[in-house]
C-alpha cells in the first residue's frame, strides 16, 4: 500500500502543528467560534449532539494493521471504546474532547493518517472498490489513481473553497462496488480495444435532497489525462456552480440545469487548454505510484480446497459464513473476506477498541497486513489463503464478528442519525437494530437473498437510502419520527433512485412495514434466483403499495 | 417554558444553565416561564458564548412535571440522556443522572 514520502510526512506534521496551535488559541479564547469553526471543519472536527466528532480519512478505504491498531488505541484512550465506520470508508469518533484532538492527530500522523479534508467544501476522501487489488473481475487496481487524485486534491489552492463538497469514487471492475454513479465524479477504470488503461468518466451524481444519477460525459479518458480532465471538470464547476443556495450548490444541480451536452462541451473545451500542459501524468509517475500498490506475493496454497472442504463438513456455521462473506479472489488459492460490522441487533458500522485490535492482528497474521473499509460499513481482509479461512473464521467468532450476513437484509447501511448527529431529524440506528432483530434468523435472511437496506436519519442521505433496494428516510413530522420508504434503488452498475412507496410509518410501524414488503416480494418472485431488486423492477410498486396500504384505502 | 443549553467549549459536553453555572445534567436547569426570563437566559448564553465558555447556545422548549425538567423535542431528550441505542453512554450512564422517571 501507499507509504508516505518525505513530502507527505512534512505536510501532515505541519498541519498537525498548525491545527494544534489553532486549538490552543481557541481554548485560550484568542479566536472566536466563528473564526475557529471553518478551521476545525478543515480538520475533520464537527460538533454533534453530545460532543465533538472527529472524522478520520481512510484513503480509498485502505488500512494496514498498525493503522487499525492505532484507531483502536484512540478509541480506548480518547474516546468511549468504539469507533463508527462510515459510508465514505472513513471512521468517526463520537466523543473526543477538543483539548485532546491535537494529541489524537499526532498519534494518527505517526501511522500516516490524518483528518484533513474530511469536511468542508473541498474534494473529500476519494473512495474505491473495497475489493480493489483482490477482485477476480477487475481490469486493474483503481487505488493508484485514487492516490494520484488524493495527492493532487490535498489543499489544492484552486479547489479548497468550492461551491460545495466534492466526492470522487473509482472502480476498476465492470461490477461497480464503489457506487460511482452516486458521486460528483465517478471513474470506471477500463481498457480500450488497444489494451490501454483509461476511464469512463461520470459526472453529477449525488444523493441528498435531490438525488441524481451521474451522467457519462466521456467513454474513454487515457490514464495520463486523469488530472487534466478532473481539473477541467472542477474548473467548470467552480466557475458556474451555484453559490447562492446551499441546496443547489452541488455539481449535480449544475449538470442538471446546464444539460449533459453543454456541460460536456464546457469540460472538453477547458480540457483542450490543459491536456498537453503540466497536468499530463508522466508514465513513470503513474508506474511509481502503481508500485506502492503492488499486490503481496501470494504463494500458491493449493491445500486450501481440501482444508475448506473438510472444515465445511465439520461446521455448518463456517460453511454458511463461507457462502455469504467470502468472495472469489483473482488468485484461486485465496479469497477476500468481509468482516461484518452488522452483528444482529448491533449498531451498523460500529467496532470496539478490542475488536479493532483483534482484526488488526488477524490482518497481520493471515492477510498480508492489509485491510479495507467498505462503504457498506464493513471491514475487509482482501487477501486470505483459502487454507487459512477456518482459522480466520474461528478468530472472528471469538470477537463477535463472524455474522454471515454480507449483502443480506441485516447488512444494513445506516447513518448515525439522531442518536448522535446534529443534522438528523430522526433516529436511524435503533431502526436498523430492530429490523436486524426481526430478521435475526440467518436461514430466513438467506431465503430472502440479496437485499440492500439503507437508512438515513435526514434528507442529507448519508445512509444512502435513495439507492437502497429498500430505503428508509427518517424525518420529523409533528414532533415525532416518521419513516418514509423508498423501493427500487440501487448503487451498482445499474444505478437507480428508489421511488417513495406511499405515506410514511411511525417508529412503531416501520419494522412491520419492512416485513410486509419482504413477504410481498417472497410471494411474487418467480423463483429463489430472482432477487428483490429484479423482482421490483419487473413488477413495479403496485403490489407493494397494495400490501402496505390497501386496508387504508378501503377503510377510507 | 424554556431552558438554556449549549456545549462546553473544551470537550463538547452538553450542558444546561443552572444555579448560576453550567450543569452537565438538565435536571436542575433554570426554567424561564416568561419572555423576560427567556431574555435573561438568552443574555447569559450570549455572554458565555462571547467568553468562550460554551458553543452552540440555544433556548429549548421544556415541560416540568413533578419538578423534573423534560425537553419537548426528541433531539433535546437525546442530548439530555445520551444515545438511545447505548444506555451505557451519555448522561443516562451516570449514577447522578438516574431519574425517578
Amino acid at each position: 500500500m501507499y507509504r508516505y514520502d518525505e513530502f507527505d510526512h512534512d505536510f501532515v506534521q505541519a498541519r498537525v502543528a498548525e491545527f494544534s496551535d489553532q486549538v490552543a488559541r481557541r481554548l485560550a479564547g484568542e479566536i472566536t467560534e466563528d473564526q475557529f469553526r471553518p478551521l476545525r471543519l478543515m480538520n475533520g472536527v464537527y460538533l454533534q449532539l453530545h460532543a465533538y466528532m472527529l472524522r478520520i480519512a481512510v484513503p480509498y478505504g485502505t488500512l494496514n494493521s498498525k493503522q487499525l491498531r492505532m484507531l483502536g488505541h484512540i478509541a480506548r484512550k480518547y474516546d468511549k471504546g468504539y469507533g463508527h465506520f462510515t459510508t465514505r470508508q472513513n471512521i468517526q469518533f463520537n466523543w473526543p474532547a477538543l483539548s485532546d484532538i491535537p494529541a489524537i492527530l499526532a498519534d494518527l500522523a505517526s501511522v500516516e493518517m490524518h483528518a484533513i479534508q474530511t469536511s468542508g467544501n473541498c474534494i473529500r476522501n476519494v473512495t474505491a472498490d473495497h475489493f480493489a487489488g483482490a477482485a477476480a473481475d477487475e481490469v486493474a487496481d483503481p487505488r493508484p489513481y485514487a492516490e494520484i487524485l488524493r495527492q493532487w486534491s490535498s489543499v489544492h489552492p484552486e479547489f479548497s473553497f468550492l461551491p460545495r463538497k466534492f466526492k470522487i469514487a473509482v472502480t476498476g471492475a465492470e461490477r461497480d462496488r464503489a457506487a460511482i454513479q452516486t458521486h460528483d465524479i465517478g471513474l470506471h477504470l477500463k481498457k480500450n480495444a488497444a489494451g490501454e488503461l483509461g476511464f469512463a468518466v461520470y459526472v453529477g451524481g449525488g444523493q441528498g435532497r435531490t438525488p441524481m444519477i451521474a451522467k457519462k460525459i466521456r467513454d474513454f479518458l487515457p490514464e495520463a489525462d486523469l488530472l487534466s480532465y478532473c481539473t477541467a471538470i472542477l474548473r467548470v464547476y467552480n466557475l458556474y456552480g451555484r453559490r447562492d443556495n446551499k441546496y443547489k450548490a452541488r455539481i449535480k444541480i449544475l449538470v442538471h440545469e446546464t444539460g449533459v451536452e453543454e456541460i460536456t462541451r464546457q469540460v472538453e473545451a477547458e480540457w483542450q487548454e490543459l491536456k498537453e500542459a503540466d497536468l499530463k501524468l508522466p508514465e513513470a509517475d503513474i508506474r511509481a505510484i502503481d508500485a506502492y500498490f503492488a499486490p503481496p506475493a501470494l504463494a500458491d496454497r493449493p491445500e486450501g480446497d481440501e482444508v475448506v472442504k473438510l472444515a465445511r463438513l465439520d461446521s455448518k456455521s463456517f460453511s454458511e459464513w463461507l457462502d455469504q462473506n467470502v468472495v472469489t479472489h483473482r488468485h484461486p488459492d485465496y479469497a477476500a473476506v468481509t468482516i461484518s460490522l452488522k452483528g444482529i441487533g448491533e449498531a451498523p458500522g460500529d467496532a470496539s477498541d478490542s475488536q479493532m485490535e483483534a482484526v488488526a492482528d488477524l490482518a497481520e497474521k493471515y492477510a498480508f497486513d492489509e485491510l479495507r473499509v467498505s462503504h457498506e460499513q464493513n471491514l475487509i481482509l482482501p487477501h486470505v489463503a483459502r487454507a487459512d479461512l477456518k482459522a480466520v473464521y474461528d478468530a472472528l467468532v471469538d470477537i463477535g464478528l463472524a455474522t454471515a450476513n454480507s449483502n443480506l437484509i441485516s447488512d444494513i447501511i445506516s447513518c448515525p442519525g439522531l442518536d448522535y448527529c446534529a443534522l438528523a431529524t430522526a433516529r436511524s440506528i435503533p431502526v436498523a437494530q430492530e429490523i436486524s432483530l426481526r430478521f435475526a434468523s440467518l436461514e430466513r435472511q438467506r431465503e430472502i437473498g440479496e437485499l440492500k437496506l439503507k437508512i438515513s436519519g435526514c434528507i442529507n442521505a448519508c445512509g444512502h437510502h435513495h439507492v437502497g433496494h429498500i430505503g428508509i428516510l427518517g424525518v420529523e413530522k409533528k414532533g415525532a419520527e416518521l419513516y418514509q420508504v423508498t423501493l427500487g434503488g440501487s448503487a451498482d452498475e445499474n444505478t437507480s433512485v428508489g421511488e417513495i412507496i406511499g405515506r410514511g410509518f411511525s417508529s412503531e410501524e416501520i419494522t412491520d412495514a419492512i416485513e410486509q414488503i419482504v413477504e410481498t416480494y417472497l410471494g411474487l418472485r418467480l423463483d429463489r434466483n430472482e432477487k428483490f431488486i429484479d423482482a421490483y423492477r419487473r413488477v413495479g410498486p403496485a403490489p407493494f403499495k397494495e400490501a402496505l396500504y390497501a386496508g387504508e384505502a378501503k377503510a377510507a | 417554558m424554556k431552558v438554556l443549553t449549549a456545549n462546553r467549549l473544551t470537550d463538547g459536553e452538553a450542558v444546561w444553565y443552572a444555579n448560576g453555572g453550567w450543569a452537565e445534567i438538565i435536571d436542575n436547569a433554570d426554567v424561564a416561564h416568561d419572555k423576560a426570563a427567556e431574555d435573561r437566559l438568552e443574555a447569559i448564553g450570549a455572554t458565555a458564548y462571547a467568553n468562550n465558555e460554551v458553543v452552540d447556545v440555544n433556548l429549548i422548549d421544556v415541560t416540568v412535571a413533578n419538578g423534573v425538567v423534560e425537553p419537548v423535542r426528541l433531539r433535546e431528550k437525546i442530548r439530555a440522556a445520551g444515545p438511545t441505542n447505548r444506555n451505557d453512554l451519555g448522561k443516562q450512564a451516570r449514577p447522578e443522572a438516574a431519574r425517578a422517571a
